[in-house]
């Protein structure tokens, strides 16, 4: 592993700590959720706000659906030499009633997921640069922590 | 009905990995549709192109580009942008011309020329660009089409084995289509010694892209009646209306969906809403469909389209294929043409491409792969942006 300092691959898109959160807005009259942050106008049909307010999203849901990618994706993606397959997770959020995606943890393939079970949030490397090592968001079954956390 | 459409001309450019100008593949698809239809090129008063962003300054400005590669005549033009149901809202402008009574004949007509490997966003560092986020975590198209692929099989029980008929159905009737690209009969064994591309969909689960060209030529019922062709297929119905806040499927090139949290808002599904419009508007029900032209980015996406069409309950899709019901000689055939997956993704002319197989199935004339009187079928498309189509076309 590297001794460079992280620093997030996407900046104001999560927070940093030990139990991380996406950043996202909320529309202030209807209550819709965005993320990625929407804070100009509100696309609820029945809603004309212009007001928002930046809320951390649930870091937990549930599975929606699941895959991997077998092939490097071209760029902006940076791959690692040699490119190792990682899986793909989307997570329905229940209070913001929206699915997000993202890569599911190093070290977990599809063979230990299945639609509908409980995932969370961590933080991992995306890929390093010169300067430092890009974090991002990623999706981790719950069952694999659930003792640490209790 | 008063807002149909006559279908007098139909004509495509074989699909393929030609490496031409589109303009080539179009002014020989809008030749085809024009000797198809007896008609003479200067009788057209209306050029509606499907346009392509990928082929730069003439590709933007498709209706006059091919207007001018076919000779000038004065007609009056229309450029279409709507990702993969340009097509279709090319051949809606052309009707509402038509309609309106701004002129007699339309030629509608998309063509596309398309780079070798995956579409790739511009660089940089743009996370306002959500095409360059999802690059940039590492989602690309085909993890969308993998992950409802995965919903199927964890939800319904498709499996593997489903995905692949698909394939092999598509394939036995693409062998029989000249203008098919790939025209190989491909086995279930076949498919499942392809690569994994996204789990569970294989290279040969996923459609290529390809360049082609789909031209059709259409006029107001009484012109038909006029020249003698008042029993062409017509075009009944033109559904390209967009998604319907909030929209619950997560789609490309989006790292997450709408939010459904607000009171009285529901997820809703936007493949399910598109048949609706063109439905109503052609006054009929799935039960009068004989045949479907579907948007098979992936085999397992086809079995999602029979459900959105309503052509089986939801999650019954497999049931059916298991059954033969979608393949030529079943049912209600779909991709009798081969789909996708025999002819890969020309963006700006498959949904026209779709709309000329309908047009020569209700004509009888598919040979091999002739749906036996069919007299009612529809498309269905769906692209990025909110943009989508489905058209209904009857005899």
């Amino acid at each position: 592993m590297s001794n460079k300092p992280s620093a997030p691959a996407i900046e104001g898109w999560f927070t940093l700590d030990e139990q991380p959160h996406l950043i996202g807005t909320r529309c202030n009259a209807c209550g819709t959720y965005y993320f990625p942050k929407q804070d100009q106008f509100c696309r609820n049909p029945g809603c004309d706000s212009t007001e928002f307010s930046e809320v951390k999203l649930s870091r937990t849901g549930t599975l929606w659906s699941y895959t991997n990618a077998c092939y490097k994706p071209p760029a902006p993606f940076v791959a690692a030499e040699p490119f190792e397959p990682y899986a793909i997770a989307a997570v329905q959020l229940e209070a913001e009633q929206m699915v997000v995606l993202g890569q599911v943890v190093e070290g977990t393939g599809v063979e230990a997921l299945k639609v509908g079970m409980p995932m969370e949030l961590v933080l991992e490397p995306l890929h390093e640069t010169d300067d430092d090592v890009k974090i991002t968001w990623k999706w981790q079954p719950m069952s694999a922590t659930a003792s640490e956390e209790g | 009905m008063s807002n149909e459409i006559a279908i007098l001309g139909a004509g495509m450019h074989p699909w393929g990995k030609w490496g031409h100008n589109f303009v080539q593949y179009g002014v020989a698809a809008a030749r085809e549709a024009l000797d198809d239809a007896g008609i003479p090129w200067k009788d057209v008063s209306f050029v509606s192109g499907g346009a392509t962003v990928r082929c730069g300054y003439p590709g933007y400005v498709a209706g006059a580009t091919f207007a001018q590669a076919l000779g000038w005549q004065g007609a009056e033009v229309n450029t279409s942008y709507a990702a993969c149901a340009s097509g279709s809202q090319a051949l809606a402008a052309a009707r509402n011309k038509i309609l309106a009574g701004g002129c007699d004949v339309a030629l509608v007509v998309g063509a596309d020329t398309t780079p070798k490997g995956f579409l790739a966003p511009a660089g940089g560092y743009r996370p306002e660009d959500p095409d360059w986020v999802r690059f940039y975590l590492g989602i690309t198209n085909p993890t969308y089409f993998a992950l409802y692929a995965r919903r199927r099989m964890d939800l319904y029980g498709d499996t593997l084995e489903d995905f692949a008929a698909v394939k092999v159905k598509n394939a036995l009737v693409g062998s029989k289509n000249p203008r098919a690209r790939y025209k190989k009969c491909f086995t279930a064994e076949d498919v499942a010694a392809s690569a994994i591309v996204a789990d569970p969909l294989r290279l040969m689960d996923i459609c290529a892209t390809s360049d082609g060209g789909a031209a059709l030529i259409v006029s107001s019922v009484e012109y038909a009646e006029r020249i003698g062709k008042g029993d062409a297929p017509r075009v009944a119905a033109i559904s390209t209306v967009t998604p319907t806040f909030a929209s619950g499927v997560v789609e490309m090139p989006d790292i997450a969906t709408d939010s459904a949290a607000a009171a009285g808002i529901d997820a809703i599904s936007y493949r399910s809403q598109l048949p609706l419009k063109a439905y109503e508007e052609a006054g009929i029900g799935p039960e009068d469909v004989d045949l479907a032209e579907v948007y098979d980015l992936s085999t397992a996406l086809e079995l999602d389209w029979i459900e959105d069409l309503q052509l089986a309950p939801r999650g019954e899709a497999a049931a059916m294929l298991r059954a033969g019901d979608t393949t030529v000689g079943g049912r209600t055939p779909v991709n009798a043409s081969g789909g996708l997956a025999c002819f890969g993704e020309a963006v700006p002319a498959q949904a026209l491409a779709q709309v000329c197989e309908l047009t020569w199935q209700l004509r009888g004339q598919c040979g091999e792969r002739q749906v036996e009187g069919a007299r009612v079928g529809i498309t269905a498309n769906q692209g990025l942006f909110g943009h989508g189509s489905s058209v209904i076309v009857k005899r």
